[in-house]
């Protein structure tokens, strides 16, 4: 039994959810999702001063362990693991405050009950969050990566462009999905998604390898952080991206790019059905948008 | 007025630790003291296992973990000065009220660095101890020189304090964005007080910044005063005695304790005049 089945009055238990209004159809699936992305690409234009910060603090951070490397006096290609890294922690920071805690933002705001009351899907409205996201974190990315590779001068020898892409593209979806499922889990959390949030930066930068080739871990421990999809995202990037990744892989490259369409496919779907609970919740208990909790 | 500085800052001590602790269960507030600075001290742990193999006999190792570990401390005391000021005036909206009530608001904000003091202590003592037991930081407690290493402490945290309250004070009259400005302080620092590597390596126009920094010179005698005899092996401050360092420490403690005074006067008329007291960033 539920946490929410003990909690509703037993004559309540046999009743079915009452139905939500959703329009249904691609047309308005893809119109939300735009109604959605819109805001944020135009709203993160509005803000300069965030957009800086957001490429300037993951830079200093990469330029920090760019000369710890050069300090170890490491192969070259650790630096250019240290600017990919740094490149990618802007989308790992987009996924945990833009799309994780957005939800639990738009319900301190009092957004969440009209998303709840709208025809719209849900899972519309996050896809059109994390594409708006995307958008602005990619060119952050992009600012790190350029600004990285002209500084530190980081040798990349690209050695597949097809398989580049693919694992760029299935590591997003993944990432993406596994925003989604947050942002309907963080709908739980009061006062404390903020330290939560928080507390899932440094610890994923460690456990995903971001800074390091997770060949360092051993395999156990490599396979077990495997489950978050930056980790053999960044894995597989790095053997594609520089001369001497492969030597330094955890999984062949089509292997990895097996496992992240698995936690795609996985992450998506564990979303739809999480943010599905959620509504339930929401008009079952009337305690979603409540502010108080 | 010394009545009013002692219950201004013991009554902020208090608030806060609620504020810091009371949101979760002591094992999640352990769990995120915790997990957060040692996940970046792992960081580093791991990128030197990468590229060294299984030794940590190399000087870079201890430097590097030691001055990742104490760092805790300017994030903690500097940074959480300056969320102090966000946190009541964004967020639970109660900077007004603390305005018009009979407090000193450089103690109040002072005494809310303390919380953030004890719980940046917690995460220091057990990456510390994680790193001696586990992770052969060659730091042996016994040879560890205690008083320099006690006053050096004071010295940083008090500096740390006056740099925070200048930092809360100018975050006062910040309208956009308010949240990065301690941030990017605290990133700036890292990067610069040579406390992953030595500034040695920073271009040369960056070098006289680091020097011009008290984090510098507090993180290499807190490493010194660990370390023993092997900190000599780190050539950045090879020809400074403790003494030396310990003076430049303390002038600079004092310089920024007189700026801290004039920033948070001028700061704080500033943000009285332009209504910024109770402004909404919406963050």
């Amino acid at each position: 039994m539920s946490i929410v089945d003990r909690q509703l009055p037993t004559e309540n238990r046999q009743l079915p959810a009452a139905p939500r209004q959703v329009i249904h159809g691609w047309r308005y699936f893809l119109r939300t999702v735009w109604a959605r992305a819109y805001p944020r690409i135009i709203g993160q234009q509005r803000e300069p001063a965030w957009v800086f910060f957001e490429t300037f603090l993951p830079f200093l951070a990469t330029v920090g362990y760019v000369y710890v490397y050069r300090a170890m006096e490491a192969p070259e290609e650790f630096v250019g693991f240290a600017v990919m890294g740094g490149a990618m922690t802007a989308f790992w920071l987009n996924v945990m405050w833009s799309m994780a805690t957005q939800l639990y933002w738009d319900k301190e705001q009092g957004n969440l009950p009209l998303y709840i009351m709208s025809p719209a899907s849900l899972m519309a409205i996050l896809l059109g969050m994390a594409l708006g996201g995307m958008l602005a974190t990619s060119l952050r990315a992009a600012i790190i990566l350029v600004l990285g590779t002209w500084l530190f001068q980081v040798p990349f020898a690209i050695s597949n462009y097809l398989q580049l892409f693919a694992v760029f593209l299935l590591t997003m979806t993944a990432l993406y999905g596994l925003g989604m499922l947050f942002g309907s889990l963080f709908l739980l959390f009061g006062r404390n998604a903020w330290q939560i949030s928080q507390m899932m930066q440094e610890p994923i930068y460690f456990i995903s390898g971001f800074y390091f080739p997770i060949e360092t871990f051993g395999f156990a421990v490599a396979l077990a952080a495997a489950i978050l999809p930056l980790t053999l995202g960044m894995d597989a990037m790095r053997q594609l991206t520089f001369a001497n990744g492969p030597a330094l892989g955890f999984l062949s490259v089509e292997i990895e790019i097996g496992i992240l369409l698995l936690l795609a496919v996985g992450f998506v779907s564990a979303a739809k059905l999480a943010l599905d609970r959620m509504e339930w919740r929401a008009r079952y208990e009337g305690t979603l948008s409540d502010r108080r909790k | 007025m010394l009545q009013t500085f002692n219950r201004s800052f013991r009554t902020a001590a208090w608030l806060g630790w609620q504020v810091e602790s009371n949101w979760t269960d002591p094992l999640l507030f352990f769990a995120f003291s915790v997990l957060k600075p040692v996940s970046s001290v792992l960081i580093l742990v791991f990128m030197y296992h990468a590229v060294a193999g299984a030794g940590s006999d190399a000087p870079i190792y201890a430097y590097i973990f030691l001055g990742n570990a104490f760092y805790i401390y300017v994030g903690a005391v500097m940074a959480g000065t300056s969320y102090a000021i966000l946190d009541d005036r964004e967020r639970y909206r109660t900077l007004k009220y603390l305005y018009i009530a009979p407090i000193a608001m450089p103690m109040y904000l002072l005494g809310r660095a303390v919380a953030r003091f004890v719980v940046g202590t917690l995460a220091v003592v057990i990456t510390l101890l994680v790193g001696i037991f586990f992770l052969n930081v060659p730091v042996n407690l016994l040879t560890v020189d205690w008083p320099l290493f006690g006053l050096t402490l004071a010295l940083g945290i008090i500096c740390l304090s006056f740099m925070g309250l200048a930092l809360g004070a100018w975050t006062l009259t910040i309208r956009n964005e308010p949240w990065f400005l301690g941030d990017a302080v605290a990133a700036s620092l890292y990067l610069f007080s040579g406390a992953i590597f030595p500034i040695t390596l920073l271009p040369g126009w960056l070098q006289p910044l680091a020097y011009g920094l008290p984090v510098t010179y507090w993180l290499e005698l807190l490493r010194r005063a660990t370390l023993g005899p092997n900190a000599a092996a780190f050539p950045t401050f090879a020809a400074w005695s403790n003494g030396q360092l310990l003076a430049a420490l303390t002038g600079l403690t004092l310089a920024f304790g007189l700026l801290a005074a004039l920033a948070f006067r001028f700061f704080d008329r500033l943000a009285r005049e332009r209504g910024l007291i109770d402004a909404q960033s919406n963050f």
